[in-house]
């Protein structure tokens, strides 16, 4: 059949649109494939591979001499790969009913477990229980074919082998929570990872948390597993931390914190509470720090009940109020020192020229002012008495006049306790550190502003901003003078401010307000040093050294003089080889028991200390506080421990 | 083309004589080979189907990797066979049986509507032992061969509108129950075997361009109009389907939110994953193992409508690009036979068959990178399935037979056999 053109023309046509599509189809695919793929790559991985991560191990925490007060330990982790259960229904329950039993756990709870982590990564193995123990796994792992789709893997868990020591100090571990992912200090931190939450572990998360590895794993469109030659990254352990705690007084000071409560209990008083600080005044390590009542941290390496939580925190629970365990007393707790204040007064009014130290003040029981009374405790009548008999007896009349005196000086008490380091934050390693106050008008006049601009707002209702809203008295000065009224402080602000005089004394007047600090190195986790942690004192302070002198003088005779108010503790201790620079304390609290304070400076030369210690509801500083710090001190300088309980009935 | 026309009708016998007759030199020669840049190009896509399908159903049942791969094989071997026993049988003779071809294509496809089992929504197949058999698929070489056979017989009337109106309507009865059952692709198929059919038997431009602007403006009323007045000819999802292309959207999350909701596939994400498949492969495809989008199941019927993009991921734009090659050579191969057929008839089911497969796989891949509709078209011989395959080599035998009986005819004049 010849062709026609009509016929060509036509099949030319056809022909053409073919050509015109093919072009079109590969110009198409060159733009898919070749300009555009490496987009496509991406996409396809993005459906099929996902990231698991490997746990980096914690970082440890050594103390000063090495060893070893928070741990990483790896144990087995029981988990289930949903993929290899045995088919849904009846044998996948006898599967979970003959874990559980080995477990001790329910069906219904392992099954609520897989649903749970299905539905959340469905790739990804179900962990079922962290601290089965050694003789668990060894049965499951003997018994595979009894229980298919249970594995085992390697976790790392914190642990701390001294339990409750140290327990506010170090912190604990827990997963990221959501709140804390938008933190800048865990930017980057994945869903999922264990990170610090408190003390320590939380103020060195960065260091000790080290970086997850990444094992890759390649699902189906139903997120099943599928064999891959993908690598994993591997993690990279956490940096340890060494620190300046000294693990021997550590354990020490918790052991005489307990005894002194204890003590306290005996004799009647509550003493729910207390805390230590024991701080070398040179350069701001801190040997130990301890508060009470405490908790164990290895009890968040797993998860918490929410009541059990709460316990811990000190949440009112029922009726019943709790003690938080979890506050560190030592740095976040806020209170009135009582006379250990003293020597604060005593320094701001010599240096001011407020007082002749030699004239004597304070005779009589009782200070009156207006018709108001300030008096000693009991009733004491230690006649006029010049600075240094005073701090030794505690004279309260004493201090009360120099408030009094002082009220017309510029603040000079305030101004010296803030110079030495009361009432703003110290710097200290670790979060959650209080402000303090020091009681001042401009203070005064702004929270009565406050509490009236409550009021105003809430028409009704407690504000509890202050008691009552007046302007500044003599008698607000007067109550600070003696470490009480609206004093707030805690003892490490003492323990940073005692250092103060006491790095002042070594040094003819010329002091530093140190750093207090834990932190002293971050290594790798095989040893190598990575970085010496310094911390710069906060500043300098000159100090008038016969004035110093004097104060010093006052509380070493406080300690060691017949009539001093902790003489009587520190019986039988060679003051000639270790000086002892202390104050007792006792903060009144309406319609609580007295708050139990001293504060102590053993002035060795090569080994000097600083120790504050306070038992809320302890009662007399003499008789609670004092011969804890004792104990310390004993253990510090190796002398015979005894607990010898004060007489002093002073504030 | 008239001129030629009014040999048609002594076209067979001219074949059918020289086996008829002793004294016939081309009996005594062995007989003409069929067209071997055809069987090429068949046997070819043949091979990259099953090189193809290996992959994208090796887990499709589990333990047995090899089920669907066998299949195929199975069912391009037959189809091979029935390629071949077609093309040595002259096609004239089925110019005879047009009637009752068409009546078999009607049947076949009220069988399926009446008796067909169900599978993904529509009931487009029977089941036979070891075998589910499409009639839609079949129904595209009957309905060739029975418009050809039509428009043969109105020849010297191909400019009446009546004759154009006549095949249109032959097609569209076909293409309307297909519809029905619902396989929108085979019933577009059906409508432009007979274009095109038209189109190369002479049909007035005027009246090729009247059809063109009559299923312009009825998309139009079936995608815009009747919609908006709240008629829905088509159901929703081949609305969705039909549309997808035009907004797609890789944002998955979103899509299942959407699938949750509605509790319906969302075409978006089937054309999503066929493009990331396609686009993966990049220059030279990511190999059999690490193909993560057919291994890990992410594209819906890799195997079925949408080979091309395991082709497009498997082997790149290299793989693709020679898979398209082999569709130009069958192409280029049907309208040359189309061009030397001896008569009328032969040219006309050249051009039906040529039609359905550029249509095929200009439809089918042009869905799978996303700048066609995605309907229930079927890539020749790519992708699995007996009917489908078998249809197509069926198709290729009638080339094939056409070829041979144009080479025949020719040597019987003493012309050059031609290629």
């Amino acid at each position: 059949m010849p062709v026609s053109p009509q016929l060509a023309l036509r099949v030319a046509v056809l022909g053409g649109a073919a050509l015109l599509m093919f072009g079109i189809i590969f110009f198409r695919l060159w733009y898919l494939q070749v300009l555009t793929g490496e987009q496509y790559v991406q996409e396809a991985a993005a459906n099929s591979v996902r990231d698991l991560p490997i746990a980096a191990p914690r970082g440890q925490i050594f103390d000063r001499e090495g060893q070893p007060i928070a741990a990483s330990t790896v144990t087995n982790a029981v988990q289930i790969v949903p993929s290899a259960l045995p088919p849904a229904g009846r044998p996948r329950l006898a599967l979970y009913r003959r874990l559980g039993a080995l477990l001790g756990m329910s069906a219904a709870h392992i099954e609520a477990l897989v649903v749970k982590g299905r539905t959340a990564l469905p790739y990804a193995p179900v962990t079922i229980k962290t601290d089965a123990g050694r003789g668990v796994l060894t049965v499951l792992a003997e018994r595979q074919n009894e229980f298919p789709g249970v594995v085992q893997k390697p976790v790392s868990i914190r642990s701390y082998p001294y339990g409750e020591m140290a327990a506010q100090v170090l912190g604990y571990v827990g997963q990221v929570s959501e709140l804390e992912l938008k933190k800048s200090a865990f930017r980057g931190v994945q869903q999922g990872t264990v990170v610090g939450q408190e003390g320590l572990e939380y103020y060195y998360d960065r260091y000790l948390r080290g970086h997850d590895g990444v094992s890759r794993v390649q699902v189906d469109s139903a997120g099943y597993p599928e064999p891959t030659r993908l690598q994993p990254t591997p993690p990279k352990a956490g940096y340890s931390l060494k620190v300046t705690l000294d693990l021997g007084l550590q354990r020490e000071g918790e052991k005489a914190l307990l005894e002194g409560i204890e003590n306290a209990r005996a004799s009647g008083k509550p003493a729910e509470g207390g805390a230590f600080t024991a701080i070398d005044p040179r350069n701001g390590q801190i040997l130990a720090i301890g508060s009470s009542p405490s908790f164990n941290p290895n009890k968040f390496a797993k998860p918490l009940t929410t009541s059990e939580y709460e316990a811990l925190k000190g949440e009112v629970h029922g009726r019943q109020e709790i003690p938080a365990r979890l506050t560190n007393r030592a740095v976040s707790g806020a209170y009135p020192t009582g006379s250990t204040f003293k020597p604060f007064t005593a320094m701001g009014a010599l240096e001011a020229g407020v007082i002749n130290p030699s004239e004597g003040l304070g005779a009589g029981q009782c200070i009156h002012v207006s018709t108001e009374p300030f008096c000693n405790a009991g009733k004491a009548d230690y006649g006029p008495v010049g600075l240094v008999e005073a701090l030794k007896v505690s004279s309260d009349t004493y201090f009360f006049e120099v408030g009094e005196l002082a009220n017309s000086h510029h603040e000079v008490i305030q101004n010296m306790a803030r110079e030495l380091g009361i009432g703003h934050t110290t710097g200290i390693d670790l979060p959650s550190e209080i402000e303090g106050t020091i009681p001042d008008p401009a203070w005064r006049a702004k929270q009565n502003h406050l509490q009236e601009a409550c009021e105003h707002e809430k028409h009704h209702g407690t504000c509890d901003i202050v008691a009552e809203v007046r302007p500044w008295s003599v008698g607000d000065n007067m109550d600070l003078a003696v470490g009480q009224g609206d004093l707030l402080t805690s003892p490490l602000q003492m323990a940073v401010a005692y250092s103060t005089l006491a790095n002042a004394y070594m040094h003819g007047g010329y002091g530093t307000v140190v750093t207090p600090h834990l932190g002293m190195e971050i290594d790798e986790s095989n040893g190598g040093l990575v970085q010496s942690l310094s911390f710069r004192p906060a500043r300098h302070v000159h100090l008038n050294y016969s004035d110093l002198s004097l104060v010093m003088q006052g509380i070493h005779e406080a300690a060691s003089q017949p009539g001093g108010t902790s003489a009587d503790v520190w019986r039988g201790w060679d003051q000639e080889q270790h000086p002892v620079y202390g104050k007792t304390g006792t903060a009144e609290h309406t319609g609580k028991e007295d708050q139990s304070w001293y504060m102590a400076y053993v002035g060795d030369p090569n080994r000097p200390i600083v120790i504050a210690v306070t038992v809320e509801q302890g009662g007399f500083g003499a008789e609670t506080a004092a011969p804890i710090a004792r104990l310390m001190a004993s253990q510090y300088f190796g002398k015979p421990e005894q607990f010898v309980a004060g007489t002093s009935k002073t504030f | 083309m008239s001129p030629t026309s009014g040999t048609t009708p002594i076209g067979p016998s001219v074949i059918q004589a020289p086996e008829r007759t002793p004294e016939s030199s081309a009996r005594t020669r062995p007989a003409l080979p069929l067209d071997p840049l055809l069987t090429l190009a068949v046997i070819g896509l043949g091979i990259a189907s099953v090189m193809t399908l290996g992959t994208a159903t090796r887990e499709a049942i589990p333990g047995n990797p090899h089920y669907y791969v066998t299949r195929q094989v199975v069912y391009l071997a037959i189809g091979l066979i029935l390629m071949v026993v077609l093309g040595r049988v002259d096609y004239a003779r089925l110019r005879q049986l047009k009637y009752g071809i068409y009546a078999l294509l009607i049947l076949g496809i009220l069988a399926v509507l009446g008796a067909g089992n169900e599978t993904k929504g529509s009931t487009r197949a029977i089941s036979l032992p070891f075998f589910s058999f499409q009639a839609s698929e079949l129904g595209k070489v009957l309905l060739t061969v029975a418009l050809a056979g039509l428009i043969v017989d109105r020849a010297r009337r191909l400019r009446e509108r009546d004759t154009t109106a006549r095949v249109m309507l032959a097609a569209l009865v076909p293409a309307m129950l297909v519809i029905a059952q619902p396989d929108l692709g085979s019933g577009m198929v059906y409508m432009v075997i007979a274009f095109v059919m038209l189109l190369v038997a002479g049909t007035p431009w005027q009246q090729l361009s009247g059809l063109v602007a009559l299923v312009c403006v009825s998309v139009a009323v079936v995608l815009v109009a009747a919609p908006a007045l709240g008629v829905h000819v088509l159901k929703p999802y081949q609305t969705q389907r039909l549309t997808a292309f035009l907004h797609p959207s890789s944002n998955f999350v979103e899509i299942k939110e959407k699938e949750s909701k509605t509790g319906e596939p969302d075409p978006r994400y089937q054309l999503a994953q066929s493009k990331i498949a396609i686009g993966s492969g990049q220059k030279t495809g990511r190999g059999a193992a690490d193909s993560t989008q057919l291994t890990g199941n992410y594209l819906p019927e890799d195997d079925t409508d949408f080979v091309f993009a395991a082709v497009g991921e498997q082997y790149g734009f290299v793989g693709a690009g020679l898979v398209l090659c082999l569709y130009a050579l069958l192409i280029w191969r049907a309208l040359r036979v189309l061009v030397m057929a001896k008569d009328l008839f032969g040219s006309l089911v050249a051009g039906g068959v040529a039609a359905m497969l550029m249509f095929q796989v200009f439809v089918n891949v042009g869905m799978t990178i996303g700048i066609m509709p995605i309907t229930g078209i079927t890539l020749p011989l790519m992708s699995y399935g007996g009917s489908s395959v078998i249809t197509t080599l069926l198709a290729v035998g009638l080339l094939q037979s056409i070829y041979v009986q144009a080479r025949a005819s020719a040597a019987l004049k003493g012309r050059v056999p031609i290629y």
